[in-house]
Formats: structure tokens, C-alpha cells, sequence
């Protein structure tokens, strides 16, 4: 689609009024300079820390510096930071499925039965309320500490949200529709699979993206629990022993990783979307 | 002529929170085969109500519905096709694949089926836009396909339900004129639920006025015109005027 959109405006472009082509300028001006300044700041922040640094104006062994960082990820043979990396990213993935699937299911069951819903209700908005890390010693009591309390803690975080997303938008679609399949004495199940579902594609979409967010909040609380592998525990490891090097570098690794992670479901959404409609 | 429906002293309570609700009272009825019926009356007379029996999506709380002679009793098995205002059309979907989904609905993904919705489309000109999505076509056509996809399941009898009433008035017209043509030419025998007299007049053989509710029965009138003539020569015709002015009579003595 936006090619065809780039192709219509690079015809226009030539042919249309001399206002027409200062107006597209003026639009494409704007979406450059707001690029340049966003790399601009990353560019001057990594500057600033690491002059500030080296001339001695903040202390490097509390804040790190940029190539005190670089410095930690040329040295991930010792420091193990891919292992690390990998963890988090399994456990991550791990969980984010799991709630994504067991919320839909959970939703789709929810959805079917409407007395179900009612009755539920009010447990779910208690147990959506809830800080879910205040479960975390419950969990690894319960199912060891481990990789698996990490996903169980991310599963907890992400669940609640999913199926109250999902059924609300199950619930919320257009009565017209569920009407027309009625009139054609569709079953419960294929009003779901022909309407309810795919109406609600969109909806599935903005909750994996809210969700692997939330995955990743989960694995982190369980790994600074567990404290065994994972980003976590890099973090929690490097403040203990004082290596803010290790901290530094870690957060931003999680920062990129949760960027990485988002940009993968957009993409699935993208590829998903274009399947169904085309 | 074959009967296709007859309503027999149907009556309908609701059950509301604020009480018990009378929707019809003593309605009688019967539609022929290949009879255009317009059902016309204020709103929250009963009219959709009516249709909703008709498809078996409610039960009548008293009286018998036959459904080509026999009695309505599992609501699952009639086979009636409902329009609805809007058409209904599964974005996701192509026009092809949304003429179809009424046969899955009903499991009647069959070769018989299948060749009946080409023909459909073939006949009513859609079949260029058959890999089209919804939004691409205009108003007019999204209802003609909303029609196809009702037709392909080969309804006994079609019910209209303000099936035009989303459309702006100059489509309304031309479209009203279409769907009359196709029902002719397909020889199907339909209910058309309506609250514009005119409407009604344009396309029916008979017109039924139901009174404020509990809706019943105020008016059984036969339409006089020519099956040639469609909704729009119909408007220019002399009786046309003296039909609207009797029902709207009707529609007075009420208020």
C-alpha cells in the first residue's frame, strides 16, 4: 500500500501546481528535520556523558561511560553476555506466547458464556489490580526458582490484561454483524471463527503489543528474584559487586531488546494483516 | 396459488424488567408464492418482531406459523433469508467470498450452491467486482451483494427488514428498483418491512398496516398494479397517489 501511495505522489508531483510541490517540500522538510534531530540528541548525549566523563566532571565509576560500556560488550566471552541475552529473550518469548494464547482461550471461553463473564467479573478486576510482583516469593515457593517462576511471573503479569482486552473487544463486536450471521442460523462457534475472531484482529494486535512489553517487565522482576541468568540478573549482579559498567550496559541491551521485540510483533501484524486481506 | 406463509392468531408478550410487554396481537396473514408483502406501520409497532419470527430468531407466545404448509417448530431448520439495513459485509472478505458466507453458515458448501452464487453474480453484474473488498464498492452494490449472499442459501421466502433505509435517497430508489427486478426475476416471494409508505406502495402486491403497539392487523390492501411496473415507474402512476393518501389516512385515525 504505501508504495502504490509514493508511486500517485511522484506522478502528481511533476504535473501539479507550483503550490502543490511547495506544500510536498514543506511536508518532507519537516519529516527529515524531525530525523536529523532525533539522532542528533542520541549522538549528543553519548558525546556529553563521554566528555563529562573523561574530563573528569562525573565519576565514570558510578555512571559508566559509553566506552567503558563498549568496552563491557567487546568482553562478552567473560562477561557471558550473550548467554544472558538469550535467557531473557527465551524466557521472554516463553511467556509471551503463553499469555497471549492462554488469555485468548480464556477470553474466547469468557465470551461463550456469558453468565461465566459475570461472574468472573469482579475477580478479574481485583486480580487486575493486584501488583503481580508481590506474588513473586509465592511463585517460586510454588514452582521452584528457576526459568520457569520467571514465566509464570511474566505469564501473571500479561494474562489479566489479555483477557479482559480480548473479551472486551469479543464483546464489543458489531451486534449488525452478529445479527446477519443469526439470521443464517450460524453455530456459536462459527459466529466466532467467521466474525467474532477476525473483526477483532486489530484489537489481538494493540494487546501483543501492550503484552510483550508486559512479558518483559515480568521477566525482569523474576529474574532479580531468581537471580540466576537473564538481563535481571546482570543488573542485580553488577549494582551488588558495584559494577555499573555491567548495570549501564545490561539496561541499555534491555532497552534495545524491548525495542527488537516490539518491532517483531509490528511486523507479524503487517504480515498477518496483508495475508488475511489479500 | 401456493401458499408459502400464514401467520395464525399469533400473539407475543415480551418479558421486560419494567413488566410485560405486548408486541402483537391477533395477527393473521398469508403470503403467496412469488407475492411481494410490504409490512408498513409507526415505529415500535411490531414490524421487525414479525420478521423475527418469521426466521425463527424468537418464538411467538401464542398461534402457528407454516412455513410452506407446515408448522414452524424447529426454528433452526427454516430457510428464510433476512436483509437486514446495513449489508453487513465481512470487510475482510472478498465480494466472492461474501456472497458464500451465508452457505457456510448453513453448510451448504456445495457444487449446486456454488454455481447458483456465480450465476447470481454473472446476472447482477457483480461478477467483475468478484475479488473486490467491500469497501471498494458503492452503496448500492454492497446491497446488491448483501442480496446475493442472502439468495444463495435459496430462501423460501426473503425478509427485507429496512433494508434501504441506509442508503441516501436517490441510490435508495434506483437500488429499490433493482432488488424489486431481481426478486421478479427470481420468482421469490418476500416481506418488506417498512416505514416509508411510499416505499411500501412501490414495490409490493400487498400492503399490510399494523397499528400502534400491540401491533395487529389494521389493513390488508392488494396493490392493483401491473407486475411490469417497477418502484419507479409505480411512483408516476395515478393509483400511486390514491394508495399513499388512503394508507396515510390510516396512519392519522391512529395518532
Amino acid at each position: 500500500m504505501p508504495m502504490t501511495k509514493k508511486k500517485e505522489s511522484m506522478i502528481s508531483y511533476n504535473q501539479l501546481s507550483p503550490e502543490r510541490q511547495r506544500y510536498l517540500k514543506s511536508k518532507q522538510t519537516r519529516k527529515r528535520l524531525i530525523a536529523i534531530t532525533q539522532i542528533l540528541i542520541l549522538v549528543l548525549a553519548i558525546v556529553i556523558w563521554e566528555l563529562t566523563a573523561t574530563l573528569g566532571m562525573i565519576d565514570s565509576f558510578i555512571v559508566s561511560s559509553p566506552t567503558r560500556m563498549l568496552r563491557t560488550i567487546l568482553n562478552f566471552h567473560q562477561n557471558q553476555l550473550l548467554f544472558h541475552i538469550g535467557v531473557t529473550f527465551l524466557e521472554t518469548m516463553i511467556g509471551f506466547v503463553l499469555g497471549a494464547a492462554i488469555g485468548i482461550f480464556i477470553a474466547f471461553i469468557l465470551w461463550w458464556s456469558s453468565f461465566l463473564a459475570k461472574v468472573m467479573d469482579p475477580y478479574l478486576v481485583v486480580i487486575n489490580a493486584l501488583p503481580k510482583i508481590a506474588l513473586g516469593p509465592v511463585i517460586i515457593i510454588w514452582v521452584g526458582a528457576g526459568m520457569q517462576a520467571v514465566i509464570v511471573m511474566a505469564l501473571a503479569i500479561s494474562l489479566v490484561v489479555t483477557i479482559m482486552e480480548m473479551l472486551s473487544g469479543f464483546i464489543n463486536t458489531d451486534p449488525e454483524l452478529i445479527k446477519m450471521s443469526q439470521t443464517f442460523h450460524a453455530s456459536k462457534w462459527q459466529t466466532f471463527t467467521k466474525i467474532v475472531f477476525p473483526y477483532n484482529l486489530h484489537t489481538l494486535f494493540n494487546c501483543l503489543k501492550i503484552n510483550i512489553g508486559l512479558s518483559l517487565v515480568g521477566v525482569i522482576a523474576g529474574e532479580f528474584l531468581v537471580s540466576r541468568a537473564g538481563l535481571g540478573y546482570l543488573i542485580i549482579f553488577g549494582g551488588q559487586v558495584f559494577q555499573m559498567d555491567l548495570v549501564m550496559t545490561s539496561v541499555i541491551i534491555l532497552a534495545l531488546l524491548a525495542a527488537l521485540l516490539y518491532g517483531l510483533v509490528v511486523v507479524i501484524e503487517r504480515v498477518v494483516i496483508k495475508l488475511f486481506l489479500k | 396459488m401456493k401458499e408459502v406463509l400464514r401467520f395464525e392468531k399469533i400473539d407475543l408478550t415480551y418479558q421486560a424488567e419494567s413488566g410485560e410487554v405486548g408486541a402483537l396481537r391477533d395477527i393473521n396473514f398469508s403470503v403467496a408464492d412469488g407475492e411481494l408483502i410490504a409490512i408498513i406501520g409507526p415505529s415500535g409497532c411490531g414490524k421487525t418482531t414479525i420478521l423475527s419470527l418469521i426466521a425463527g430468531l424468537i418464538a411467538p407466545t401464542r398461534g402457528k406459523i407454516f412455513l410452506n404448509g407446515q408448522e414452524m417448530k424447529d426454528s433452526n431448520k427454516t430457510n428464510v433469508g433476512y436483509m437486514l439495513q446495513r449489508d453487513s459485509l465481512l470487510d475482510w472478505r472478498t465480494i466472492h467470498s461474501n456472497t458464500q458466507l451465508g452457505l457456510e453458515f448453513c453448510g451448504k458448501v456445495e457444487a449446486s450452491y456454488l454455481e447458483n452464487v456465480e450465476t447470481l453474480l454473472k446476472t447482477y453484474e457483480l461478477w467483475d467486482f468478484k475479488d473486490k473488498y467491500p469497501r471498494e464498492l458503492s452503496g448500492g452494490m454492497r446491497q446488491r451483494v448483501a442480496l446475493i449472499r442472502t439468495l444463495a442459501i435459496k430462501p423460501d421466502i426473503l425478509l427485507l427488514d429496512e433494508a434501504f433505509s441506509a442508503l441516501d435517497y436517490q441510490t435508495r430508489l434506483l437500488v429499490v428498483d433493482d432488488v424489486y427486478r431481481i426478486l421478479r426475476q427470481e420468482n421469490k416471494s418476500a416481506i418488506i418491512v417498512t416505514h416509508d409508505i411510499a416505499e411500501g406502495i412501490s414495490m409490493a402486491d400487498r400492503v399490510i398496516v399494523l397499528s400502534k403497539r400491540p401491533g395487529s392487523v389494521s389493513q390488508n390492501i392488494k396493490l392493483g398494479f401491473k407486475k411490469e411496473e417497477t418502484p419507479l415507474t409505480r411512483r408516476s402512476l395515478p393509483e400511486f397517489q390514491e394508495y399513499f393518501n388512503k394508507i396515510w389516512k390510516e396512519f392519522d385515525a391512529d395518532d
